[in-house]
């Protein structure tokens, strides 16, 4: 008799779908406005005429070449890298987890960085590498985090400083014993999309796709596992097991990244923040949501660091670190965390 | 119904359970009181299977809990820890419907049927006008009475309480006891719980299984265990036993040092 009031419950989310739609017309806007944007500029109606194969106002070289692959990598870099961050704090049932700072970033920096430097034959397997480097990470985070048989938040967040300590001594390690072969590494090391090229996102794409598909079929997991440990065991889940599911897909996510773009930290961290807040904890809305506002930011920050001080080009990844970092603080300071 | 035969519990190597049995009827309603460290919540966690036990076994129905898949345990059996978590912005309706995820394939969708359940838990622990409520606005009996509405929809045959009353004022306490009471005997779930106050031990169970220092000292109803020599045994205190009028049950009057010496005195 009180079925109407219980089947009700999904029409008050309305709003919080409609905040989702928004982003993504917010994304498509953002990236009219970026492929305008650089050395010489566009206004938006010449860049969609061109988009549509009307008009010639632009250089194919300049649209199709140099701003579209960057365009749509920063969305792909945005989106994977907000998705992987929100995974692992699904996993981890802490707000403060991603990919960077459980050391999964640094990880895959690593193994890259051997193959740029030390065995550029096999350039072609950098995203394998990059998956491995990732998953030795979160195996040394969950390992050394592994006590009575269950995983400890603080625990993970603890030995995930101490992992990025140890890659980011192999990382400057590296740096100083091969420094005549580092220009090579360096723009990569930053988390920058200049000079990427379409070859870049033919790389990413299928990859990133396959990463989102793994990642929606996670909702009902990550879902269950807000509910604590011990109660998601009650419902009859087997939660090591859940952790384990959501953890691959989120370091497949990131390393496939990290491979293609280098580090690029605090969207895996603050984007799910800021989606939280904005659509609430159920991995159904906050999964697209972060998505969505993954790529948005990604972009915003990569477009900024290219038109801004053009036509010097600042990393995408300096850019985020600049206004993630004292974001991240003020997000502390407010004790959201 | 459920089973614990011979559990040996270890934390770190060390021993934290010993031998512990403990046989429980179907529709039996059953305290586990204890001091503070004598294994009380390991004991109950051991039996649900959320902690795995080092030596012995625990039968749900006669079946292993071991062999069995842990969402078919999760079909019959029903946990709720002490201090329990949900996410800020989740309603109390959303938190009861996860009670029907031992029911679903992970691709199942809620049907009907289950929205019926859902309804039938949250009128029964009197949630209705709360339902659309987000838990943190809840107060600490209200937020008891949705996680049992959630172990409800979950439709156990046992279903076992750490705690259930901590944190509560005593008018809660009360609330959430009447509540357990009424699923046990409207319901003829079992019920298994872990209760620190003797009274409530007392008045609210058929029998009351005593532990101190990993072992089961006593098991038995609350006449026959709730003594004044039982209770100076395992809490090292003095204690007034008197019998209610209504009920027959025991009630326990624990003294101060001064009103211990006092009596002593005029024994």
């Amino acid at each position: 008799m009180n079925m109407r009031s219980s089947l009700n419950v999904d029409t008050s989310h309305r709003k919080s779908w409609i905040l989702i739609a928004i982003i993504f017309a917010l994304l498509i806007l953002a990236a009219i406005l970026s492929l305008g944007l650089g050395s010489v500029r566009f206004p938006p109606n010449e860049v969609i005429s061109a988009l549509l194969g009307k008009g010639n106002e632009i250089p194919d070289t300049i649209l199709w070449d140099l701003r579209f692959p960057r365009m749509t990598l920063a969305l792909l870099v945005g989106a994977n890298m907000a998705l992987s961050g929100a995974l692992l704090q699904a996993v981890m049932n802490n707000p403060l987890a991603d990919p960077g700072l459980t050391g999964v970033s640094s990880g895959s920096a690593v193994t890259v960085l051997v193959i740029i430097l030390l065995l550029p034959e096999f350039t072609s397997s950098i995203p394998f590498a990059a998956i491995i480097g990732g998953s030795i990470a979160a195996i040394m985070v969950y390992s050394l985090a592994w006590k009575k048989g269950s995983i400890s938040p603080v625990r993970i967040i603890l030995s995930g400083v101490a992992v990025n300590a140890v890659f980011g001594g192999i990382i400057g390690l590296l740096s100083i014993l091969y420094s005549d072969r580092l220009p090579a590494a360096l723009q990569w090391l930053n988390g920058s999309l200049s000079g990427k090229g379409i070859g870049d996102v033919k790389l990413l794409l299928p990859y990133s796709i396959l990463g989102w598909i793994a990642s929606m079929f996670c909702i009902r997991q990550a879902n269950i596992l807000r509910l604590g440990e011990q109660a998601a065991a009650n419902l009859g889940e087997k939660v090591n097991r859940i952790r384990v599911v959501l953890s691959v897909t989120a370091v497949f996510l990131a390393a496939i990244t990290v491979s293609v773009v280098g580090i690029v930290g605090f969207v895996g961290l603050i984007v799910p923040h800021i989606a939280r807040m904005l659509v609430g904890s159920d991995y159904k809305r906050l999964l697209p949501m972060s998505l969505g506002m993954g790529a948005l930011v990604m972009l915003a920050a990569d477009t900024a660091g290219r038109s801004l001080f053009a036509p010097l080009d600042i990393p995408a990844g300096i850019v985020m670190a600049m206004v993630g970092g004292p974001y991240f603080l003020y997000l502390m300071r407010k004790g959201d965390m | 119904m459920l089973e614990a035969q011979a559990l040996d519990i270890q934390y770190d190597g060390k021993t934290v359970v010993n031998n512990f049995s403990l046989s429980v009827q179907q529709g039996e309603m059953i305290s586990i009181i204890g001091p503070n460290g004598s294994g009380k919540s390991t004991v109950l966690k051991a039996m649900s299977r959320l902690i795995p036990c080092h030596m012995g076994k625990v039968c749900l129905e006669g079946q292993d809990v071991r062999a069995m898949d842990t969402k078919t345990i999760s079909q019959m059996m029903c946990i709720l820890c002490q201090a329990n978590q949900a996410p800020s912005d989740m309603t109390v309706q959303e938190l009861v419907s996860y009670g029907r995820m031992p029911h679903k394939k992970w691709y199942q969708r809620l049907t009907p049927e289950d929205y019926e359940i859902i309804d039938w838990a949250i009128e029964k622990t009197g949630l209705s006008e709360l339902r659309h409520r987000k838990l943190p606005a809840l107060s600490g009996g209200e937020a008891q009475r949705a996680w049992i509405a959630m172990a409800l929809t979950q439709r156990p045959k046992v279903l076992l309480l750490d705690e259930p009353t901590t944190f509560l004022d005593i008018a809660h306490q009360l609330e959430v006891l009447e509540l357990t009471r009424t699923i046990n005997q409207e319901l003829g779930v079992t019920v298994i719980m872990v209760l620190h106050d003797l009274n409530h031990a007392s008045e609210y169970s058929d029998k009351i299984c005593v532990l101190r220092k990993g072992k089961q000292e006593l098991f038995g109803t609350p006449r026959e265990v709730l003594t004044t020599d039982t209770i100076r045994q395992i809490y090292h205190v003095e204690a007034e036993v008197a019998y209610s009028p209504v009920s027959g049950k025991p009630r326990i009057h624990v003294c101060s040092r001064a009103e211990a010496s006092k009596l002593w005195m005029a024994n």
